[in-house]
C-alpha cells in the first residue's frame, strides 16, 4: 500500500512537470514574450516601452539556453518558481499573484462545495430512484428529462436562473457576494440552484446506466429469492456495488467543478478564482492563467490519486500493490 | 490566392461527394446497412431536424459574387463586389435598420423612429438592426463547422496515437499514455482558454484547440480497443498467415474500431457546440456563433420591457441542434454498439 501510494504519488509528480513543460511550450516557445508583451502594451506602443515591459516583468533573460549561468533562463526560473509556489507578479497590474489567490480560494469553495455535496446526493438518489422504476413510463420520461436538460447550454441555465429567482420571484438577489457567513447563502443560491440544474441531466443519466448494470447481476436475483424488498436492494446492494464507478465519475467531475464555477463566477460576480480566470482572459495576463492552470491540474491529480484510495475503501477486492 | 467564398464552396462540394462516396460504400457492407436502417427506424424526427440544420448550413456554405437584391446605390456596389450565400440572397442586402426592433414591430424599440421594413422581421432586431432571422440561420453553418472541423482534427490523431499506443505497446504505449495523461489532467475549459489565448482568436483557432482538448477522450477509449482487438483470434490467425504489421492494422483493427468512430463523432458533435458557446461567453468564441448572440443578449433581459427575441432565437436554434443531435447519438450507439460504450456515458 505505501509503495503503492510512493509509485502513484511520484508518476503524479511527473505529469505535473509534463503539465509545466507544456505550459512553458505554449508560453514562452509559442507564444514569445515580445507577443506578450505587445499584447500588454498594445500593437502601437513604441519600442523602448516594449523593451522596458519584458525587462520589468523579468522576459528578458534567454529562454532556454543561457552557456554562462545554466540556472538563469525562463526554463529554469518557470520550474522553480511553480513548485515552490512563488508565483510572482500578474502581468496585468503587477500584483502578487498569490495574494489573489488566497483570497479567491474561499468564495470559490463556497460556491462549489456545497454544490458538489447536494449535486452527488440529489444525482445519485434520483438516479436510484429512476432505476428502480426501470423498464417503466416513469423511467423513459426521466432519460428524456435527462436528455432535454443536457442540451441546453449552462449559458441559459445561469441566464434563466437569475431572471428567475432574481428578477421575477426577486426571492435573491440578482449577483454579488458578501463573505458574511449568515449572507453566504443569500447571494449563493441561485448559483447553487443554477449549478446544480446545470449538472443533473447529464449525472442522472450516467448513474442510472451504471445501477442498471448492477440491477442485472446474479447477486440481485439472489437478494430478491431471499425475500429481500425492492428498495432495499436498492439501498444496500445495488448502490454499495456501484460506488466504484461514482467514485471514478466524481474525480471526473472535479474540473468540471472548476469550470463551471469560472462562468457562474464571473457572472455573479464572486471574487473567486473563476473570476480572477475570466479577468485574466480580458487582461490579456498570461501569467495569471498559467498559475490558474497549473492549480487546476495540481487539483486533479491530487483528486486522482485520493480516488486510486478510497477504491480499498469501498472494495474490499481492489487491493493497491 | 482564391477568394474565401471560393473555398466554402469547394469545401461544401468535398463534403457532399465525401457523403455520398461514403454512403455508396457503406450500401455494400450489410453491418452499415443495416445500422442505417435501424437509425431512421428508431429516430426519424430527429434524423430530419439534423437534416434541415445540415441543409441551411450548406446552402449558407454556397457564395457567389453578384445579383440584386439592393435597395440603394451603396448597397448595390456592395452587391456586386461582396460574395453573399444562398442564405444571405433571402434576405436584403442591407435593411437599413439601426437599432432594436421587436418582432414584427413597425418602429424602432428605443424612441420609435419608423423601421425601413416595417414589419418585415419576423423576429426582430438586434442592438446593431441586423435581422433576427438571418443571423439565426447563419448561426448554424458556424455551429456545424464547429463540430466538423474539430472532428477532422481530433479524430485522426486520436485513431493514430490510440492504434499505435494499443497495438505496439511498451515505449510507444508509454509516451502516449502519458501525453494523455498531462493533457487530461488539465480542466478541459482551461486548457481551451490557454490555447486560444496563445494562439489567438479566430475561428481555427478554436477548432485547434476543441480539437487538442477534444482528442484525448477518444484517444483512450482507441487504445483500449485496439489492446483488446491485438489479441482477438482473428488477428492471431492473420498473424499466424503471415501478415505484417501494416496489413493487420489496416485490414483488421482499423475497420473495427469505425463504429466507436462514428459514435464518438456524433456523441462528442453537441459538446463541442455547447463549449464554442461557453467561449463565446468568456470572449473568445467564433464570430456569427450562437453562443455570441447569446453572449451579446445577456444583459438585454435586464432592460424593461424585456429584450428576448434575440436570446431566444439564438438559444431554441441550439437547443434543437444538440436535443437532435442527442437523440441520434444515443440511437447511433444503440444500433453500432450495443455493448462496449454503455458504461462510458
Amino acid at each position: 500500500m505505501l509503495a503503492y501510494l510512493i509509485r502513484r504519488t511520484a508518476y503524479g509528480f511527473v505529469t505535473v512537470l509534463g503539465v509545466l513543460a507544456l505550459l512553458f511550450a505554449l508560453f514562452f516557445l509559442y507564444a514569445t514574450p515580445q507577443d506578450i508583451a505587445r499584447r500588454a502594451v498594445g500593437e502601437k506602443a513604441p519600442p523602448e516601452v516594449l523593451q522596458r515591459w519584458i525587462s520589468n516583468h523579468g522576459y528578458d533573460r534567454p529562454r532556454v539556453w543561457n552557456p554562462g549561468n545554466f540556472g538563469d533562463t525562463l526554463l529554469a526560473d518557470h520550474f522553480r518558481r511553480m513548485l515552490s509556489f512563488d508565483f510572482g507578479r500578474s502581468d496585468a497590474d503587477d500584483t502578487p499573484i498569490v495574494d489573489r489567490l488566497r483570497r479567491g480560494v474561499g468564495p470559490s469553495l463556497c460556491v462549489t462545495l456545497p454544490l458538489f455535496a447536494a449535486g452527488l446526493v440529489i444525482g445519485v438518489g434520483l438516479s436510484l430512484l429512476v432505476a428502480y422504476f426501470r423498464e417503466t413510463y416513469i423511467d423513459r420520461m426521466g432519460v428524456v428529462l435527462c436528455v432535454l436538460g443536457m442540451s441546453v447550454s449552462i449559458l441559459l441555465y445561469i441566464i434563466g436562473g437569475q431572471y428567475l429567482f432574481g428578477k421575477l420571484l426577486r426571492w435573491f438577489p440578482l449577483s454579488g457576494f458578501d463573505p458574511d457567513p449568515l449572507l453566504i447563502p443569500r447571494f449563493l443560491a441561485i448559483p447553487w440552484l443554477v449549478g446544480l440544474f446545470a449538472g443533473l441531466g447529464g449525472e442522472v443519466r450516467f448513474y442510472r446506466t451504471v445501477f442498471l448494470e448492477e440491477t442485472g447481476r446474479d447477486y440481485v436475483r439472489t437478494a430478491r429469492a431471499k425475500g429481500c424488498g425492492d428498495a432495499r436492494i436498492m439501498t444496500r446492494h445495488v448502490l454499495r456495488n456501484a460506488l466504484i464507478p461514482i467514485l471514478t465519475q466524481v474525480v471526473v467531475a472535479i474540473p468540471f467543478l472548476f469550470t463551471g464555477a469560472i462562468l457562474t463566477e464571473s457572472f455573479f460576480s464572486i471574487p473567486g478564482l473563476g473570476s480572477i480566470t475570466v479577468d485574466a482572459i480580458h487582461a490579456n495576463d498570461f501569467a495569471t492563467l498559467r498559475v490558474m492552470v497549473y492549480i487546476g491540474s495540481l487539483a486533479f491529480v491530487a483528486g486522482q490519486i485520493a480516488t486510486d484510495v478510497s477504491y480499498t475503501l469501498v472494495d474490499p477486492r481492489v487491493r493497491l500493490e | 490566392m482564391l477568394e474565401p467564398h471560393v473555398w466554402s464552396n469547394l469545401l461544401v462540394l468535398v463534403l457532399v461527394s465525401g457523403a455520398i462516396l461514403a454512403g455508396l460504400a457503406a450500401r455494400r457492407s450489410d453491418l452499415w446497412r443495416d445500422a442505417a436502417r435501424g437509425l431512421v427506424r428508431r429516430r426519424p424526427l430527429a434524423l430530419a431536424v439534423v437534416g434541415v440544420y445540415v441543409g441551411v448550413a450548406l446552402l449558407d456554405s454556397v457564395a457567389w459574387v453578384g445579383g440584386g437584391g439592393a435597395d440603394s446605390p451603396g448597397a448595390d456596389r456592395l452587391a456586386r463586389h461582396e460574395a453573399r450565400s444562398a442564405i444571405d440572397r433571402l434576405f436584403p442586402l442591407d435593411f437599413g435598420e439601426r437599432s432594436y426592433s421587436a418582432p414584427l414591430a413597425a418602429v424602432e424599440f428605443y424612441g420609435a423612429a419608423p423601421l425601413h421594413h416595417p414589419g418585415r422581421h419576423l423576429l426582430g432586431t438586434d442592438i446593431l438592426g441586423r435581422d433576427v432571422v438571418h443571423q439565426t440561420l447563419k448561426g448554424a453553418r458556424v455551429a456545424l463547422l464547429i463540430g466538423g472541423l474539430t472532428s477532422l482534427i481530433a479524430i485522426p490523431l486520436a485513431l493514430l496515437f490510440g492504434v499505435a499506443a494499443g497495438y505496439y505497446g511498451g515505449r510507444v504505449d508509454d509516451a502516449v499514455f502519458f501525453v494523455i495523461s498531462v493533457l487530461a489532467s488539465i480542466p478541459s475549459l482551461l486548457l481551451l482558454i490557454v490555447l486560444i489565448m496563445v494562439m489567438g482568436r479566430g475561428s481555427v483557432q478554436v477548432c485547434i484547440a476543441l480539437g487538442i482538448t477534444g482528442w484525448v477522450g477518444f484517444c483512450r477509449l482507441v487504445r483500449g480497443e485496439t489492446l483488446k482487438l491485438r489479441e482477438l483470434d482473428y488477428v492471431q490467425a492473420a498473424r499466424a498467415l503471415g501478415a505484417g504489421d501494416r496489413r493487420i492494422l489496416l485490414h483488421h483493427v482499423v475497420p473495427n474500431l469505425l463504429h466507436l468512430v462514428v459514435i464518438t463523432f456524433v456523441l462528442t458533435f453537441s459538446g463541442l457546440v455547447l463549449s464554442e458557446a461557453t467561449l463565446s461567453w468568456l470572449g473568445i468564441g467564433i464570430q456569427g456563433s450562437w453562443g455570441q448572440m447569446i453572449d451579446q443578449a445577456r444583459d438585454e433581459l435586464s432592460r424593461e420591457p424585456v429584450v428576448w427575441w434575440s436570446l431566444g432565437a439564438a438559444a431554441t436554434a441550439l437547443f434543437g441542434l444538440i436535443l437532435a443531435v442527442n437523440f441520434v447519438g444515443d440511437a447511433v450507439r444503440d444500433v453500432l454498439d450495443p455493448r462496449t460504450l454503455r458504461e462510458r456515458r
